[in-house]
């Protein structure tokens, strides 16, 4: 490679003076004091979330209202600080949803050790636990910061997801039961 | 209004009243001062600065209360608050007498200077005018050097005093700074004086002469010694920056390199002291260079106070015409004040071989030959 | 009133400079020796010398003793132990004792002191800034001359044996 010296430029009266720059750079300055400001008042405006971000995980409904978690505990088994902690249980078979016959009878969340790595959401075969717009976890007590099942669901909401993979399995069961041609 | 009330009161209790209203209107002052930096720094860093804290007492008052609450001046009565009760420690290895005394020292100067610089003036029945001030010394600008040179001694004291580095290096510079620029700011006003004192009058250093001369009728006479001599107050501005210790010359407290400084050791009340020394001495440093290159409580250069009291038919009332002139001259130093936090909030700190240098090698040079190329067109100008 | 404050000043001038040949910490010595500076300089202005009062402050207390303690805490100097008296140093003390009797005992006695001016249209020498200059550049021009010439002897003395010079040809 070849070098290539640069001749560096003598400096002008003006500029060893330095006072043709600090005027620049107080026009510069001047020019800030009277834009509008760039932050936020954070508390009453909030940022815009993008799309994709991965905050809190949460859990989610499907649009019938039933709870999408079938407590496999792949999401316990996956996460790597082990911040979630799955009860399981079955679905009582009196319930119109007995046909999926297991969802979780406790689901905590410790936010004190959630890394928000999105393992969760990648392993989970049901698509019920999602990480959301959520981004603000505050409280006094480690008990606070742990969030329970009914909070999850208040969080999560329902997913807008049309699948019903579970009742059109039920769908296709009777079908088949009644038909008799699988 | 009837003024022989008040000179009729015996001299200890005009002088104690003085002496607590330049302690009634400085500290407020400074402390707005302190706020308005805030403010500025925030607002040229695009951010909206201190706009929270407001008392849940007095939420209920419409328009005043946010408004208030928008300029931080309840975080300012808190942080206020917050200096007088607060612990404040004295650490084991300091010398005691001389670490209290220091903050004690740097408002001596601070609060002293400002009693002999006049701060407006009024018309008497005569016309004349009659200047606003404290004391009306015949030595003015040698007493508010005198007075201000002593405001080394509580930096100094501090840094030695707390016996530990970065306090001692932020006094060592402090002191060498201190006297190098004493010398380029002296040197750089005797034009004006020089200027000032045509032969054959009483000679005078008084600083509402400097005033008054610079609204004389005519093209010269009328014209600001900021403009008459702008070499001269492009020094006095610099060492002006450097004798009050601002950007881009805060070596004592660079906290880059020396934590705080000089007052690395200080905190609560005692540091609150120096803090607000400093805003002191920016603001009397700020009346004095109004008073001595932009005309002081005159409106616009060729537009005297005279003149402007004569378009707004006040001339008769000594009361009217000093609040304006009192007015015009707190708006010149507010609008200084701005100029200073506008130039910390846009310039690097100095290296402190730099600051050596440019007050020795270059202000130094060029005070002295400001003042002989001034001395000789005076002259000229006099033979002439 | 100002014969109450004239003896205050004088006693502190006075008790302030004792203390500063008698502390042992030099820190100590600069601060009472800039009281005393402060207390003269209120002594000029019971004579109505604001202008010398101003200049006293200005130059000593503003400017030379910020110096000495400038120096005072480059070197590091706390007290320690002091040279016990020697001969010679019993002999000059003496000696300078001896010439400063003599000095102010002349001074006392054969000075000629001008009565002070009663006429309000001649004000004292120091009073007003042009009486003092007036008296500065023509009854007093060969002593200021004088005085400023030893100062610069002394500033260049100073700059000779503090520069380390290895041959002649630094000096050039």
């Amino acid at each position: 490679m070849a070098v290539i010296p640069v001749e560096r430029k003598p400096l002008t009266l003006a500029e060893r003076t330095y006072i043709p720059q600090i005027v620049h750079g107080l026009k510069t300055t001047f020019r800030h004091l009277v834009a509008p400001n760039v932050t936020l008042e954070y508390p009453e405006q909030r940022p815009e979330i993008p799309g994709g971000y991965r905050g809190v995980p949460t859990l989610v409904r499907d649009p019938n209202g039933r709870e999408k978690c079938v407590s496999c505990q792949l999401c316990e088994f996956v996460c790597p600080p082990k911040a979630i902690r799955i009860t399981p249980g079955e679905i009582a078979s009196d319930s119109a949803q007995a046909h999926v016959e297991r969802a979780p009878q406790a689901f905590d969340i410790d936010m004190l050790r959630c890394i928000y790595c999105g393992l969760c959401q990648e392993v989970c075969p049901e698509e019920a636990i999602w990480l959301q717009t959520q981004y603000s976890m505050t409280g006094y007590t480690r008990e606070e910061m742990v969030n329970h099942k009914d909070r999850l669901y208040e969080l999560g909401g329902t997913l807008p997801d049309a699948h019903l993979k579970w009742d059109k399995k039920k769908a296709a069961e009777d079908a088949a039961a009644h038909g008799g041609h699988h | 209004m009837d003024s022989s009330l008040y000179f009729d009161l015996p001299i200890w209790v005009r002088v104690t009243l003085q002496g607590v209203a330049v302690i009634a209107v400085l500290f407020p002052l400074a402390a707005a001062c302190s706020m308005a930096e805030r403010k500025i720094s925030a607002w040229i860093q695009g951010r909206p600065g201190p706009n929270r804290t407001i008392p849940p007492f007095l939420r209920w008052i419409p328009v005043v209360a946010p408004v208030l609450q928008k300029l931080g001046l309840f975080q300012l009565a808190a942080d206020g608050g917050k200096f007088v009760f607060k612990e404040d420690p004295i650490p084991g290895h300091v010398n005691k007498v001389y670490f209290v005394l220091a903050p004690i020292l740097a408002m001596i100067p601070a609060l002293t200077t400002i009693a002999v610089v006049p701060f407006g003036a009024y018309l008497d029945s005569a016309g004349r005018a009659v200047p606003l001030v404290l004391a009306n010394v015949d030595v003015g600008i040698l007493a508010v050097f005198a007075v201000g040179s002593l405001g080394v001694y509580s930096v100094i004291l501090a840094g030695w005093a707390s016996n530990s580095k970065y306090p001692f290096l932020g006094g060592v510079r402090a002191s060498a700074q201190l006297i190098s620029y004493e010398l380029s700011m002296t040197l750089s006003v005797l034009p004006v004086f020089l200027w000032v004192n045509a032969p054959g009058g009483s000679g005078t250093l008084s600083l509402f002469d400097v005033v008054q001369s610079q609204s004389q009728p005519g093209f010269w006479g009328g014209m600001w010694y900021g403009v008459l001599m702008p070499i001269s107050a492009f020094i006095f501005l610099v060492a002006l920056f450097a004798e009050t210790n601002r950007q881009p010359f805060d070596m004592p407290e660079s906290e880059a390199d020396l934590v705080g400084g000089f007052h690395t050791e200080y905190g609560a009340f005692k540091w609150s002291l120096f803090f607000v020394a400093e805003y002191c001495h920016m603001i009397v440093g700020s009346g004095v260079f109004v008073l001595l290159f932009l005309g002081g409580w005159h409106p616009l250069p060729w537009v005297s106070l005279e003149m402007v009291s004569g378009w707004l038919h006040i001339a008769g009332s000594p009361v009217l015409t000093g609040a304006l002139a009192t007015l015009l001259f707190l708006g010149k130093v507010v609008a200084f004040i701005f100029f200073f936090m506008w130039v910390r909030w846009t310039l690097p700190r100095f290296r402190y071989d730099q600051v050596m240098t440019l007050g020795w090698q270059k202000l130094l040079p060029l005070s002295i030959a400001n003042l002989i190329a001034y001395a000789l067109a005076i002259a000229l100008i006099e033979r002439a | 009133m100002a014969d109450l404050l004239f003896y205050v000043l004088g006693g502190v001038t006075l008790g302030t400079a004792a203390l500063t040949v008698l502390s042992r910490n030099a820190v100590n010595s600069a601060m009472f020796f800039l009281l005393s500076l402060l207390a003269t300089a209120g002594l000029f202005v019971l004579l109505d010398a604001y202008l010398l009062a101003v200049l006293l402050v200005l130059v000593y207390a503003g400017a030379v003793v910020a110096l000495f303690l400038f120096i005072i805490m480059l070197l590091d100097m706390q007290g320690g132990v002091r040279p016990p008296f020697t001969r010679a140093t019993i002999a000059a003390a003496v000696a300078a004792t001896g010439l400063l009797t003599v000095g102010v005992l002349s001074f006392v006695k054969r000075a000629q002191l001008s009565a002070a001016p009663v006429s309000p249209d001649l004000p004292v020498v120091g009073a007003t800034l042009k009486s003092y200059a007036a008296q500065l550049f023509t009854t007093y021009l060969l002593p200021v001359q004088v005085v400023g010439f030893l100062l610069l002897i002394a500033m260049l003395g100073v700059i000779v044996l503090s520069k380390r010079f290895e041959g002649l040809e630094d000096i050039k």
